[in-house]
C-alpha cells in the first residue's frame, strides 16, 4: 500500500493540531475571564458588593448574598476540615489493605462523585425535614460539608503518603507512637498539600448552588448588620435562618426574572465568583509554595 | 489500674498517645462511609415510596413518555427525561473527548513544561468555575448565538451539550494526562528507537496502552455530565419532549427535579415521582463509578 502522507509530515501535522487545541483551551479560559470582567465591570463597585438586593426595581446589590456565601464556607469548613483531615490520616496510616478498606474507599469515592443535586436532596431530607430546622444556613453548610469531606480526605491522604518514608521511620525509631508521628511529624510536613486541598474545597463551596437550593433556601431575611447577636432572627451571624448565597442568587434572578436589571446583576455576580475562584487558586498556590519553601529551607 | 503495674502503665501510655487518636481517626474515616450509606438509604426509602404506595405504576414510570403530573388521571412517565439526560451527556462526551485528549497529549508528550506551567493551572481554574457561571455564560452568550446561527429558540440540546462539554473537559483531560504520564518510559523509548515518529508512537503505543486510564476519565466525565443540574437547566429550554433535532428545546432528569421539587408538596404522588427520579439519578451515578473502577482495574491487571 502506498502511503498518502509521509510519516514525518503527519507527525508535524498532528503535533501542530494538538498544540493548537491546547492553545485553544487556554484561550477559551482567558476569553471567559475577560468576558466576565468586561461585562461585569460596571457592577464591580462597592455599592453593588455591599448593598441589599431590590425586588422589583433596578439598582440592587448583592451584599447579603455575598456575606451568606462567605459565612457558609466558614461554617462548612469548621465541620469538614477536622473530619476530612482525620479521615485522610486514617486512610494514609492506619487502614490495612484488605476487604474492609476497599469497601471504605469505594464508599468515599462514591460520595465524591455523586451529583451535587443528589447531595442537596439528601440535605433536604435530613437537615431540613428530619431536624425540623426548615431552610437554614446551617443545613446548607452541612450539606456542602458532605460534598467537601471526600475531597479533603483524599487530598490529605495523598499529601501524607507523599512524605518520604525516611521521615516517618526516623520518628518511629526515636520511640514515638504512630499517632505521635502523625500529629507531630507527618501532618505538619504534609501541610502544604493539605492546605491546598482545603482551599480548593472552600472555593468549590463558595460557588456551589445545586446543593443549596433546597437546604439553605432561595431567600434571605432582612439582615441588620449592626446586630451581632447570633441568636437573633435578624442577625447576619444567626446560622439558623434561610440564607441565599451568591451562586443561588444568579440562578434565581434568571429563573424568576422579576428584577429589571437581572442581566447586570448576573454579570456582576458572575464576575465576583470568577474573581473569587482565581483568588482561591492563587492563594492555594502561593501558600503551598511558601510552606514548601519553609520546610525545605529555600529549595523550591 | 494505670500506674500500678508496669503493664498498666504501658497500657495507659499507649491509650493516651496512640489508642485514643487512632480510635478517633478510624471512627471519622468510617463516618464517611456511614454518610454514603445513609445517603443511599434515605434516598432509596423516599424514592421507592411512589411505587410502594401503588400510586405510580413502576413500568409506566420507566417506559412511558407521558408526563402529565397535574392532569386527571395523572401520568408519571419519565422516559422523556431519561432519554434527554442520556442524549445530553453522550453528546457532551463526544464533543469534549477529542479536545480533552489532545490537551492531555500536549501536557504529557508535546510540552510537559508549558503543560505544567500554563495548562495545568488553567485546567484547575476550569474545575473551579461554579456551574451557575457556566450556565449563565451559556444563557447570555451561547443561546443567543445558536438562535442566530441555526434558528430555533436557542435553548436546545446543542446548547446544553456544549456547556457540558466545557464542564467535563477538565475531568477527562487531567485523568487522561495522568494515565499517559504513568506509562513506563520504555514504551516511548522503544517505539522511538525503532524509528517511529512521535505521532506514530502516540497513536500506536501510548494511546492504546493508556486506554484504561483514559476510559476511566471519560466515564467520570459522563457521570459529571449526567448529574449536572443548574447549568443545564438554564440553557435547554425545559420543554417536555424528546428532541428530534440538535436545536430543539428539551428536558432532562436533573432540570425537572430542580424546578419542580420546590413547587410540589411532600407526600403527593407528583412529589414522590420526583424522589423516584432522584433515586434513579443516584443509582446511575453509582453505576458510573463502578464502571470507571472496572475500567481502571483492567488497566492495572495488564
Amino acid at each position: 500500500m502506498k502511503r498518502l502522507v509521509k510519516p514525518r509530515t503527519s507527525d508535524r501535522l498532528a503535533s501542530a493540531a494538538i498544540s493548537a487545541v491546547a492553545g485553544a483551551a487556554v484561550a477559551l479560559l482567558a476569553a471567559f475571564i475577560g468576558y466576565f470582567l468586561w461585562s461585569g465591570r460596571s457592577e464591580l463597585n462597592l455599592h453593588f458588593l455591599v448593598s441589599a438586593p431590590e425586588f422589583s426595581k433596578a439598582g440592587g446589590g448583592i451584599g447579603p448574598q455575598l456575606f451568606n456565601s462567605i459565612y457558609l464556607v466558614f461554617l462548612s469548613s469548621l465541620v469538614s476540615v477536622p473530619i476530612g483531615v482525620a479521615a485522610g490520616m486514617y486512610l494514609a496510616e492506619y487502614a490495612r489493605p484488605g476487604r474492609t478498606t476497599d469497601l471504605l474507599r469505594l464508599a468515599i469515592e462514591t460520595l465524591s462523585s455523586l451529583p451535587s443535586i443528589v447531595v442537596g436532596l439528601f440535605g433536604l431530607l435530613v437537615f431540613v425535614t428530619l431536624t425540623g430546622w426548615k431552610y437554614t444556613l446551617m443545613g446548607g453548610a452541612l450539606a456542602v460539608s458532605i460534598l467537601n469531606l471526600p475531597v479533603i480526605a483524599r487530598t490529605s491522604e495523598d499529601a501524607i503518603r507523599s512524605i518520604p518514608p525516611s521521615i516517618k521511620e526516623g520518628s518511629l525509631a526515636l520511640g514515638a507512637t504512630r499517632w505521635q508521628t502523625l500529629v507531630r511529624v507527618l501532618v505538619p510536613s504534609a501541610l502544604p498539600g493539605i492546605l491546598t486541598g482545603v482551599i480548593l474545597a472552600a472555593g468549590r463551596a463558595f460557588g456551589e448552588a445545586a446543593t443549596l437550593l433546597y437546604t439553605a433556601g432561595m431567600s434571605s431575611p432582612k439582615l441588620d448588620f449592626s446586630n451581632w447577636n447570633p441568636f437573633s432572627a435578624t442577625s447576619p451571624l444567626n446560622p439558623f435562618r434561610p440564607a441565599e448565597t451568591l451562586a443561588v442568587y444568579i440562578w434565581k434572578v434568571n429563573s424568576e426574572g422579576l428584577v429589571p436589571d437581572a442581566r447586570q446583576i448576573a454579570d456582576g455576580a458572575s464576575a465576583v465568583l470568577i474573581l473569587s475562584v482565581l483568588a482561591f487558586n492563587l492563594l492555594a498556590r502561593a501558600l503551598s509554595r511558601a510552606l514548601h519553601r519553609r520546610f525545605t529551607g529555600g529549595k523550591a | 489500674m494505670a500506674g500500678k503495674s508496669p503493664i498498666g502503665r504501658i497500657n495507659a501510655y499507649y491509650w493516651k498517645h496512640e489508642g485514643l487518636g487512632r480510635a478517633l481517626a478510624t471512627a471519622l474515616g468510617f463516618l464517611l462511609a456511614g454518610i454514603t450509606l445513609a445517603l443511599i438509604g434515605f434516598l432509596a426509602v423516599k424514592g421507592l415510596a411512589a411505587f410502594t404506595t401503588g400510586r405510580v405504576p413502576f413500568l409506566a414510570f420507566l417506559f412511558s413518555t407521558k408526563w402529565a403530573p397535574d392532569s386527571d388521571p395523572p401520568a408519571f412517565g419519565i422516559l422523556v427525561f431519561l432519554v434527554g439526560s442520556v442524549l445530553l451527556s453522550l453528546l457532551a462526551i463526544a464533543i469534549s473527548t477529542p479536545f480533552s485528549l489532545a490537551t492531555a497529549l500536549f501536557i504529557a508528550e508535546i510540552s510537559p513544561k508549558a503543560g505544567r506551567r500554563i495548562l495545568q493551572p488553567a485546567i484547575e481554574i476550569f474545575v473551579g468555575i461554579p456551574s451557575v457561571v457556566y450556565g449563565w455564560i451559556g444563557l447570555s452568550v451561547l443561546v443567543p448565538f445558536i438562535r442566530k446561527a441555526f434558528g430555533g429558540l436557542g435553548f436546545s440540546l446543542l446548547s446544553g451539550a456544549l456547556v457540558l462539554a466545557v464542564m467535563v473537559f477538565p475531568t477527562i483531560a487531567s485523568l487522561s494526562a495522568d494515565a499517559i504520564r504513568a506509562l513506563p518510559a520504555e514504551y516511548r523509548e522503544g517505539s522511538l528507537a525503532l524509528g517511529a515518529t512521535r505521532w506514530q508512537t502516540i497513536r500506536r503505543v501510548l494511546l492504546p496502552a493508556a486506554l484504561p486510564g483514559i476510559l476511566t476519565g471519560v466515564v467520570l466525565g459522563l457521570a459529571r455530565a449526567f448529574g449536572e443540574a443548574l447549568a443545564v437547566q438554564m440553557v435547554i429550554g425545559n420543554r417536555v419532549r424528546i428532541p428530534g433535532r440538535l436545536t430543539d428545546a428539551m428536558a432532562n432528569l436533573t432540570s425537572l427535579i430542580t424546578m419542580d421539587m420546590g413547587n410540589t408538596v411532600m407526600g403527593t404522588p407528583w412529589n414522590d415521582a420526583l424522589w423516584s427520579m432522584a433515586l434513579i439519578l443516584l443509582l446511575l451515578s453509582c453505576g458510573f463509578i463502578l464502571l470507571a473502577r472496572a475500567a481502571g482495574r483492567k488497566g492495572a491487571a495488564r
